[in-house]
């Protein structure tokens, strides 16, 4: 008995977490599937009459916008968010003092809720209340930043209060591969002569190559999956020119009765996740079978 | 441990004694949270006490009750709803459909509904000619609200038309007054496109349009007009209306900031919360043209099983259209009582004409659902309706290419 114990012991403690996974996760997309299929409203139905939801979803132009804001969104949140996480790692790498504190000042922004970063930033960039009225107030009467209340800019807004959010915990993530190239390799190019800035273009960068990815699929999943931020700072507004796929699917399932066409739009949802990852995984996993 | 077996053997008592006396019994799904709104609630909660029932209250808060609707669906589908939930308009029928509401008819029978409700409100309250549900309140919503000492420095009455409203707004914008003190955020921007689609189009295009959706009507040219008193009104806005809360606009027009609002008249109890005289600080009148959109807030009846719940449900319902309450919830809400036959001495001047609005209105067919409050149309519709709407008032669309949008996306909510 203590032998079988002992030999079946790792999969009786993973078996309950395994199950509720299958269905909590996988059997709940399932059932969102079938049900885009359907022409669910208040309730979920399960007759299932093809792609007509998806057919709704591609003709709204709310979804279109939704859609157009998740590319702006994304690709400027996860280059920008890169770019200055790695310039801060690298200038805090360059073995200053004080690096603890200063360290700890970037990676703060991490430790509030999006809907704190939200709220912060409506106030900041309110023309009426934030910097515009302030640099008035200074005399400047014809300076104007009314990103927030202009539906051609508000999108960008979002894109800087993530950014601002997260852009610290990427350089956490960039200072942790940074100190882990190999010190040898470093010294031996600056024996060589080799200037600072080749070393980390031609050596460091390249070797973090992991870090990198990591890195990405942490922002593409923020990217995908923000919510609560654009809730709190523009409520997807002017009209709706800040809505992003997770607050259109919000709107259709709880606000307006509309289920089939909220798993439509969630399914699309995940294909975009599904995108980004697979191939991550597939990487992933062929690294250890090789 | 000691109080785990005490409450235990308590509530089984309690639950032996009601098995026993069929007391009623009353589960309430609500939103109805915020001070004015929560005393509201407890004037009903005592008088179901006072008659011998079990209150059990369940205050959802939340997302102007998405919230509340999120929980009713999970509750609806474990196969254990609430004695009543707070619903209003088609969504009393789209729950109907699902084969959940339960029959009142003989307490709205007994009681004499029919008599006392005006007949488009007690339309709401019947599924497939049963009574399902009760009403609680009449908010109207085409009401324009006006700080009074700023109309008077600029000589300007009421408008009575769109075109006066326009040439007051602009004499107002000359004097460094904000015309038009307004929130921008979607719910906001569909009242005052209502109360346009009303004034401009009258009652027979409102309903054409707005209630039975008929696509000649959402592209005629009327619409075209509509969308361009819009685009007008938008310049009547200040730069810096984006997401504003409603009661915040209201606090513009109280101190003079902004000259009108155009809003339900829950905006009513701002101004009287901050010590406004009606007729004197602020006026109160129907925005500019015929008819009457109103806002009836109901609890729905759901079908529930044992004889202490159905006694329950029936002493609800007959208590909720009671002329006592009726007055009372009334005059903490800031709206009018839906039965017609309650004094309305201790009530305000403002709900006085909306009293009186409603019962000629009624006689003469323009007593009208407001779609910006889901009274005229499903969620879908009002929604995909709502889109263009704040799209348009929030970007540089052209009315034609706003009305093309319209029918399609009309179309396409289905």
């Amino acid at each position: 008995m203590s032998e079988w114990l002992e030999n079946h012991l790792p999969k009786v403690v993973l078996a309950p977490s395994f199950i509720a996974v299958l269905i909590f996760v996988y059997g709940f997309i399932g059932w969102t599937a079938w049900v885009s299929l359907t022409r669910s409203k208040l309730l979920p139905k399960y007759e299932i009459k093809g792609f007509v939801q998806y057919e709704r979803l591609f003709d709204s132009p709310r979804w279109d916008t939704a859609i157009n804001n998740l590319y702006i969104f994304g690709a400027l949140f996860i280059v920008i968010a890169m770019v200055l996480g790695l310039a801060l790692a690298i200038l805090l790498d360059q073995k200053i003092r004080v690096e603890g504190f200063i360290r700890t000042i970037y990676l703060y922004p991490m430790a509030l809720s999006m809907i704190v970063t939200g709220t912060a930033w409506k106030w900041i960039l309110n023309p009426g209340l934030g910097i515009e009225s302030t640099v008035r107030g200074w005399g400047f009467e014809n300076f104007t930043f009314d990103w927030l209340v202009n539906p051609d800019f508000a999108i960008y807004t979002i894109v800087m209060a993530a950014v601002w959010q997260s852009s610290g915990f990427v350089m956490a993530l960039f200072l942790a591969g940074l100190r882990s190239v190999d010190g040898e390799i470093i010294k031996a190019a600056q024996v060589d002569g080799i200037p600072t800035w080749r070393i980390y273009t031609a050596i460091i960068i390249p070797s973090m190559a992991p870090i990198f990815l990591s890195a990405f699929i942490v922002l593409a999943h923020l990217a995908i999956k923000s919510f609560d931020l654009v809730i709190a700072l523009t409520g997807g507004g002017p009209g709706y020119a800040t809505d992003l796929p997770a607050t259109y699917m919000y709107a259709m399932a709880f606000s307006r009765g509309d289920i089939g066409q909220a798993a439509a739009s969630a399914m699309i949802m995940m294909l975009v996740v599904f995108a980004i990852v697979v191939p991550y995984l597939y990487s992933e996993l062929r690294a250890k079978n090789d | 441990m000691k109080r785990f077996a005490f409450a235990t053997a308590s509530s089984l008592a309690v639950l032996a004694a009601s098995s026993v006396m069929a007391e009623p019994q009353a589960e309430v799904l609500h939103w109805w949270t915020s001070g004015g709104e929560a005393k509201s609630v407890a004037v009903l909660q005592e008088e179901f006490a006072a008659n011998g029932g079990t209150w059990t209250d369940m205050p959802v808060a939340g997302g102007g009750g998405d919230a509340a609707m999120t929980a009713l669906r999970a509750r609806v589908l474990a196969g254990n709803a609430p004695t009543a939930v707070q619903l209003k308009g088609p969504a009393i029928q789209e729950w109907y459909e699902e084969g959940v509401l339960a029959d009142i008819s003989n307490v709205a029978e007994a009681e004499g509904w029919d008599k006392v409700l005006p007949a488009s409100i007690a339309a709401h309250m019947k599924c497939e000619g049963t009574w399902c549900a009760a009403p609680v309140n009449v908010h109207r919503v085409d009401w324009i609200w006006a700080n009074a000492d700023v109309l008077a420095a600029n000589g300007i009455e009421m408008p009575t038309t769109w075109d006066e409203f326009n040439a007051a707004a602009e004499k107002l914008q000359a004097a460094g007054v904000i015309p038009l003190a307004h929130g921008g955020q979607a719910w906001q921007d569909a009242t005052v496109f209502e109360t346009v689609v009303l004034g401009l189009g009258g009652p027979e295009f409102y309903n054409k349009a707005l209630v039975e959706l008929d696509p000649e009507a959402l592209t005629s040219d009327t619409m075209v007009k509509v969308f361009d008193q819009m685009r007008t009104l938008r310049g009547f806005v200040d730069e810096n209306f984006s997401g504003r809360d409603w009661n915040l606009a209201t606090a513009m027009v109280m101190n003079g900031e902004a000259a009108f609002q155009i809003m339900g008249d829950w905006a009513k109890g701002e101004f009287l919360a901050a010590g406004k005289e009606p007729g004197k600080d602020f006026l109160c009148a129907s925005t500019p043209g015929d008819g009457y959109l109103y806002n009836v807030d109901s609890f729905a009846m759901f079908d529930v099983e044992g004889d202490d719940k159905r006694a329950g449900q029936e002493l609800l319902a007959k208590l909720i259209v009671a002329p006592k309450f009726q007055e009372v919830f009334n005059l903490n809400k800031g709206s009018i009582p839906a039965r017609t036959d309650v004094s309305l001495d201790k009530f305000d001047m403002c709900a006085k004409i909306s009293a009186e609005d409603m019962a000629t209105s009624s006689e003469n067919g323009s007593l009208l659902p407001s779609y910006a409050h889901g009274m005229a149309l499903r969620g879908a519709q009002a929604g995909a309706i709502t889109d263009v709407v704040t799209a348009h008032f929030n970007s540089d669309m052209s009315s034609q290419e706003a009305v093309q949008q319209l029918a399609d996306a009309v179309a396409n909510s289905y």
